[in-house]
């Protein structure tokens, strides 16, 4: 789950780093209220969406007046930054910066492990110095036991370049209270980028990013408050509240329905192999009822994108039967007027060639022959 | 032959209150599997459910009077942490975790609890393994099974299905499959696997199934290249998946292009794999890599 940068900041603060003094505001009004709050009505605006870029699209932007305050703010509330609409930002007062420097840790899957990444350019072109000048990016190795120890950070700081020496200290405080922040909340990601030196020696991080692992939402209850309804493809979060795993695809017209994220990651490879665009991944996950079929059925019939709809079930522990039982139903309540392509095989697979045949549905074996099948008939309706 | 498990594997099932837990644990003794004992902190009978397989609350009483040797882990995600150490510190050897949504932090200190020791950690978020006419441990379906001498690893439960069922259809059985979970953090790696089947006379040719994401398949294609003896056909899944929709720069910088469908295609064609475009093609490419 990925957090917005004013929630991030809020975690931050809770765990002793230093943030710009700063609110989120959902209009134009509170905004203006923000900037008051502060000595100067000199302000950062930053549009709350959760995708990159936002500098680029022109959602983060200076303003030194209240009338600019008001302008930018309203200018940005309601922008349309990749497929989001911006209905929150976040009002900070202007930092002086004086220098920008990177700091992040990250689960680190491949090494079994974690770990932490600095530099002291910091900055949007970071993953470009990675590439060209990677003896300026320093990372360190942490194992989960004994975890970060203080003589990695001792080693790192070693090697800041003699005009930063001086904020050794501020630097090596943050790490650790950003690690201890990475590990308590079972993040995925943590990271300050820019973690900025003021012009008066201070070390705050400007902005940031949190990443938690959703399967450890369970033991850090206090991160899914932060999920909002605004932040979510509303067919992503109809899935996520159906305990569906459901990714929408742009450009795609076959609706997929598949059971397994390795098979429906294959079924969108067939599909796309056969000439044909995916508007969707769908896990059903493992034991799915009639009940959750129907659930999923909906999801894709909303889909709008959708012209045909594609179900491949291999029945393990999913019962055949109860996967026509569920299209069935959705038949009768949702009145599908998309064209759908069924393949069911494995257990119970006769019983519920049976259920559909009684109703003129016809059923494939095979994937390949069914997604040649959907591919043709998105096509037809493509025309 | 076969690996990890066989005809005289004794399995105690942890997590073994809950009605999933017995369903498989009904279908695995149907097959043939040896179920010594059934675990649940919940127990307060003799018996698991219906089922003539004695119950007990600790792992440690399984062990000292059933000789269990392998755990099977249906514990719900909240509670494998703790269910996987008590199965380490009785000294179960061999570990299959089928639970789903364990956290990462979890599993990162499980392995680094076990690095360098000789325990086999199978999943978590996995469909167990099974070496067909043998014995199964987990939630495969045993029927499309058939014995044989192919091995077969995946990263997915229902991938693995589609394509035995071609293999059988095909009239090549299986030596043993092992389903090693979708988690970012395995207990058993390709490598890992393949270095068994690599022991493994019984064992004449190797599919690998794997997807995007991470690098295990790339580390399985230098240790094919280096080490294997043995034909290796492969699937990888997600050609066609949209790059993850990741934040923040440090993923980024730290993966460099690794971990997608391309890169390990390439890399598996290096090593000498055969990789099927799509899941049909798998059992002919097996046949002819036999009949080089």
């Amino acid at each position: 789950m990925n957090l917005n940068e004013f929630q991030a900041k809020e975690l931050f603060s809770k765990f002793g780093l230093p943030v710009p003094n700063g609110k989120v505001a959902w209009s134009t009004e509170e905004a203006l209220g923000i900037a008051k709050s502060f000595p100067e009505p000199k302000v950062v605006i930053k549009a709350q969406v959760l995708t990159g870029g936002r500098g680029k699209a022109g959602g983060v932007k200076l303003a030194n007046s209240l009338e600019e305050v008001e302008k930018i703010s309203s200018e940005i509330l309601g922008m349309k930054i990749k497929e989001f609409t911006v209905k929150k930002v976040l009002v900070e007062e202007q930092m002086s910066i004086e220098k920008e420097m990177y700091l992040s840790f990250i689960q680190d899957r491949d090494n079994r492990g974690y770990r932490m990444i600095f530099s002291e350019e910091g900055g949007v072109e970071i993953e470009e110095l990675a590439r060209t000048q990677p003896d300026k990016v320093m990372m360190v190795q942490i194992e989960p036991f004994p975890g970060l120890v203080p003589f990695q950070l001792r080693e790192v700081l070693s090697k800041l370049s003699p005009e930063n020496k001086k904020h050794a200290r501020g630097i090596y405080q943050m790490m650790n209270k950003l690690y201890k922040l990475f590990i308590e909340k079972d993040a995925t990601l943590t990271e300050i980028n820019p973690l900025i030196i003021t012009s008066d020696g201070k070390c705050i991080a400007c902005d940031g990013k949190i990443s938690i692992d959703n399967s450890a939402l369970y033991r850090n209850k206090d991160v899914i408050e932060y999920r909002l309804p605004e932040d979510e493809n509303p067919l992503e979060r109809e899935a996520r509240e159906k305990q569906l795993n459901y990714v929408k695809l742009d450009g795609g017209n076959i609706g997929c329905l598949v059971n397994g994220a390795g098979l429906a990651m294959t079924t969108m490879d067939v599909i796309k192999h056969f000439g044909g665009e995916p508007a969707n991944f769908l896990d059903l996950g493992g034991g799915a009822k009639a009940e959750h079929v129907k659930n999923a059925l909906k999801i894709i019939v909303d889909d709008d994108d959708v012209n045909t709809i594609f179900i491949n079930i291999f029945g393990g522990i999913v019962r055949c039967d109860l996967v026509a039982e569920g299209i069935l139903n959705a038949k009768k309540e949702l009145d599908i007027k998309k064209e759908m392509v069924i393949r069911l095989l494995g257990t119970n697979d006769k019983i519920a060639y049976e259920m559909l045949e009684k109703e003129n549905i016809s059923v494939f074996t095979a994937m390949t022959a069914a997604a040649k099948e959907a591919v043709k008939l998105s096509k037809q309706q493509g025309v | 032959m076969s690996i990890i498990i066989n005809s005289s594997s004794r399995i105690a099932v942890q997590g073994a209150a809950g009605v999933e837990g017995q369903f498989h644990m009904s279908e695995m003794i149907k097959y043939g599997t040896k179920i010594v004992a059934g675990i649940d902190p919940a127990f307060q009978t003799d018996k698991v459910g219906d089922l003539d397989v004695p119950a007990y609350t600790t792992l440690k009483k399984a062990v000292e009077e059933h000789n269990a040797d392998t755990s099977l882990i249906f514990v719900p995600a909240p509670f494998a942490y703790d269910a996987i150490m008590e199965a380490l510190y009785c000294g179960i050897k061999k570990i299959i975790v089928i639970t789903e949504g364990i956290p990462v932090n979890d599993m990162m200190k499980i392995k680094q609890y076990t690095k360098g020791s000789d325990v086999v950690i199978v999943g978590p978020n996995c469909p167990g393994l099974i070496t067909p006419g043998e014995c199964k441990a987990g939630i495969l379906p045993g029927h499309i099974f058939k014995k044989g001498s192919i091995g077969v690893i995946s990263r997915s439960g229902t991938l693995t299905y589609e394509i035995v069922q071609h293999l059988t259809e095909a009239g090549l059985g299986q030596s043993t499959c092992v389903g090693i979970g979708g988690d970012p953090v395995q207990g058993s790696t390709f490598v890992d696997i393949l270095k068994q089947f690599n022991a493994d006379d019984d064992t004449k040719a190797v599919v690998m199934l794997g997807e995007i994401g991470g690098v295990e398949e790339e580390k399985a294609a230098d240790y094919i290249r280096d080490h294997f003896t043995k034909p290796v056909a492969a699937f990888i899944a997600g050609k066609s998946a949209p790059p993850g929709k990741t934040m923040g720069h440090a993923g980024a910088i730290i993966s460099a292009g690794k971990g997608t469908a391309e890169a390990k295609i390439s890399a598996l064609k290096e090593a000498g794999v055969a990789v099927a475009v799509i899941p049909d093609d798998i059992a002919d490419l097996i046949k002819s890599e036999l009949n080089k």
